[in-house]
């Protein structure tokens, strides 16, 4: 089995040690993993912005890195359904699309892929979950508080794997942290707001680390707790899992 | 950058602690919805069942709607049909006016407050009253609805009791819930009996049947149609459900979703006058719904049955609230509702959604609302509502996300910015420092460890 890793920009140039993580993981757990030069960006940003015509060449850039993979993994919730939910309508007609096939966020990748059940690192602090919303909503890592479906959280079921962690989850567990992308430069005001409370939310659990799939989110809450001087820590999902590997 | 939305959202933030009670309250009723959704085993498969029966609905409307005509004039009622809202508020007009009709007592209707009836019907003349207690609050106030289940909820007791001391003459101070429902209640029952004419709106029309169906809680439709000698009922052409089978679908949903009640207190069934009424009649509004059907990113707008639920769900509706759009419906529903109207008069919304996607989760019938707000993104560029900022910023990535030299040229050297001193990082020029202290770049982006980092993993 042939992964590639994809590390999107954001993450290769904010939160590099995801990427570390994320690659030590793959390989700690044995896989082969190659990572392209030459990546950049799935082409989520503009889209979501209204100028997904822009992300059309992004897509076929990506095609063409990871033709030849059987996965392409990456630690982004957002990204990953990006590429998942809208290539195959982006490229139509212009590219092949397999990278809606194959491209997998790495919670999915090792839960049900790898179906990891061994023990992972060693993590001793009370951490908060952040639920993603396109983790929840569209690539369906835990069930939504919305639907009346039986309830699981793959993201819980790793951090399990984890030493001396205790998950706590915060209340409105799965609603939006008020990031969104350009979102939060448009309605500045509300996308504070957001962040202010669901920050609030996670302090109310007395974790000391907020974590979750998408550095995204983290990046937003930690923004808004270091101007408000929170003394709490992000950590995306896979750094907690590496920890001490 | 800004939008009418954001900018009114920030004026309605300024309030914070009535911004916190806003969010409380409607979080109260998602939560109020969930459990009843928790409640119903077979919920998903409900939800599934509604958006099938809607999809097949408005692909037939042409026959499930004359289906309705020929039953409705079968039990006695008089049928219109309106292509607008003006072609609406005339034919309204004409049968107030064949009646002689002074005084219209009205139950809830969204279809009307569409119509701009009420101001049309005041400057013929003709006086209207709400009788839904929400719709009279707001009546007496001169509001717009900021709810579309419940229209006066941005107002307090304190609010409302000053309001009838000034409209209803209660007693000065005396803001008691109970003693004001009453109040309403009295001035209501006094509208009722000297009103000339009842109008109610309609949740659903029965094909199979020809009956008018109306959900409320208050009872006032059944009052404004069994006092005045004259009921009109008006309907969007969309409500028209096949049979009694579907209207069972929708019944076991509608209220659940809406107030997380498991029913309304009153569900209606309107075929004809009663014996010493005048003749039914039944107006039916196009006002667009037609070409929409035909729209193949939006027509599953339609599919809407008027919960509420979307608004409730949605972190920026219950932190911007109602008034903060410029559409008469707030919330993921009227963002879409709006630009199928009007896109010129109503880009301005679309920037109010974060695309979380709750409300689709929550909608009873499955509209994609989400998706939809997404879709309308991506036309603004061709409606000219395109923020040029915005444009600009995007054109700008797409430069250097595919160039990858320049990409890295720029993250390489991202860790400067962090010498930028915080005053000019965090002025007012930089949106994203109003409420966040700036991220600190790393000496290296991934891809300049990767080498080394490779060659560790290698060795072990």
């Amino acid at each position: 089995m042939k992964i590639g890793l994809f590390i999107p920009c954001y993450v290769d140039a904010v939160f590099p040690e995801v990427g570390v993580a994320t690659y030590r993981l793959l390989r700690h757990l044995g896989y082969d993993v190659r990572y392209p030069e030459g990546q950049t960006c799935c082409g989520q940003p503009m889209a979501n912005a209204g100028f997904e015509g822009e992300s059309v060449a992004l897509g076929e850039r990506f095609e063409d890195k990871f033709a030849g993979f059987d996965y392409v993994v990456a630690p982004s919730v957002s990204c990953t359904a990006f590429i998942k939910l809208n290539y195959p309508r982006l490229l139509k007609g212009k590219h092949e699309c397999s990278a809606a096939k194959k491209t997998i966020d790495v919670v999915e990748f090792l839960h049900d892929i790898a179906k990891v059940d061994r023990p992972l690192g060693r993590f001793p602090y009370k951490v908060s979950l952040h639920n993603s919303c396109h983790g929840v909503r569209e690539l369906h890592l835990s069930s939504p508080s919305e639907l009346n479906t039986v309830k699981f959280n793959k993201i819980k079921d790793l951090l399990a794997l984890v030493e001396g962690i205790e998950v706590v989850e915060p209340d409105r567990p799965d609603e939006c942290c008020g990031f969104g992308g350009m979102f939060s430069v448009e309605e500045t005001g509300v996308s504070t707001k957001m962040g202010q409370q669901k920050l609030m939310r996670h302090m109310a659990t007395g974790a000391h680390y907020i974590t979750g799939p998408d550095c995204s989110c983290l990046m937003h809450m930690a923004g808004i707790a270091a101007r408000q001087g929170c003394p709490i820590e992000f950590r995306h999902v896979v750094e907690i899992l590496a920890a001490g590997l | 950058m800004s939008t009418s939305h954001s900018r009114l959202a920030d004026k309605f933030l300024e309030n914070d602690k009535y911004a916190q009670w806003h969010d409380n309250t409607f979080w109260g009723v998602r939560q109020k919805r969930d459990r009843m959704a928790d409640e119903v085993p077979e919920w998903e498969q409900l939800r599934q069942m509604a958006s099938d029966i809607k999809r097949h609905t408005i692909t037939h409307l042409d026959r499930y709607l004359e289906q309705f005509e020929a039953n409705a004039v079968k039990n006695g009622a008089i049928v219109h049909w309106a292509k607008d809202a003006d072609e609406f508020n005339s034919i309204i007009y004409g049968i107030l006016r064949e009646h002689d009709v002074k005084k219209l007592v009205k139950s809830k209707s969204m279809l009307t407050e569409e119509c701009e009836m009420n101001p049309y019907l005041e400057a013929h003349g003709v006086e209207v009253v709400e009788t839904d207690l929400g719709e009279r609050i707001i009546q007496l106030n001169d509001q717009k609805p900021s709810h579309i289940v419940m229209p006066a909820i941005h107002l307090d007791h304190h609010e409302v009791g000053q309001l009838f001391e000034n409209k209803l003459g209660s007693e000065k101070d005396n803001h008691d819930p109970t003693y004001l429902t009453y109040q309403a209640r009295l001035s209501l029952r006094h509208e009722f009996l000297t009103a000339d004419a009842g109008l109610t709106g309609a949740n659903f029309g029965v094909a199979a049947t020809g009956d008018i169906v109306v959900c409320t809680n208050e009872g006032n439709a059944d009052m404004a149609t069994s006092v005045p000698p004259l009921h009109i009922a008006v309907m969007g052409l969309e409500k028209v459900i096949p049979d009694y089978d579907s209207l069972a679908v929708f019944h076991r949903l509608l209220a659940r979703s809406a107030t997380g009640q498991p029913t309304t207190v009153y569900t209606s069934h309107f075929r004809t006058n009663r014996p010493t009424a005048r003749k039914m009649h039944i107006v039916l509004l196009d006002n667009g719904r037609t070409e929409w059907i035909a729209n193949p990113q939006h027509w599953e707008t339609l599919k809407c049955i008027r919960c509420g639920s979307c608004m409730n769900t949605c972190p920026v509706y219950r932190l911007s609230g109602g008034y903060s759009y410029s559409y008469f419906i707030p919330g993921p529903l009227g963002i879409n509702l709006g630009m199928l109207r009007d896109p010129q008069a109503h880009s301005g919304n679309v920037s109010a959604c974060t695309l979380c996607l709750s409300c689709q989760n929550t909608c009873p019938v499955k509209v994609n609302l989400g998706d939809q707000v997404y879709q309308w993104r991506q036309q603004l560029d061709e409606f000219g509502t395109a923020n040029k900022q915005k444009k600009f910023i995007c054109k700008g990535m797409d430069a250097v996300f595919t160039r990858p030299k320049v990409y890295n040229m720029a993250t390489d050297n991202a860790h400067l910015a962090n010498h930028i001193p915080s005053f000019i990082m965090e002025c007012g020029l930089n949106p994203w420092a109003k409420g966040h202290k700036m991220m600190k770049f790393p000496k290296k982006p991934f891809h300049k460890l990767f080498k080394d980092l490779e060659k560790d993993e290698d060795g072990k």
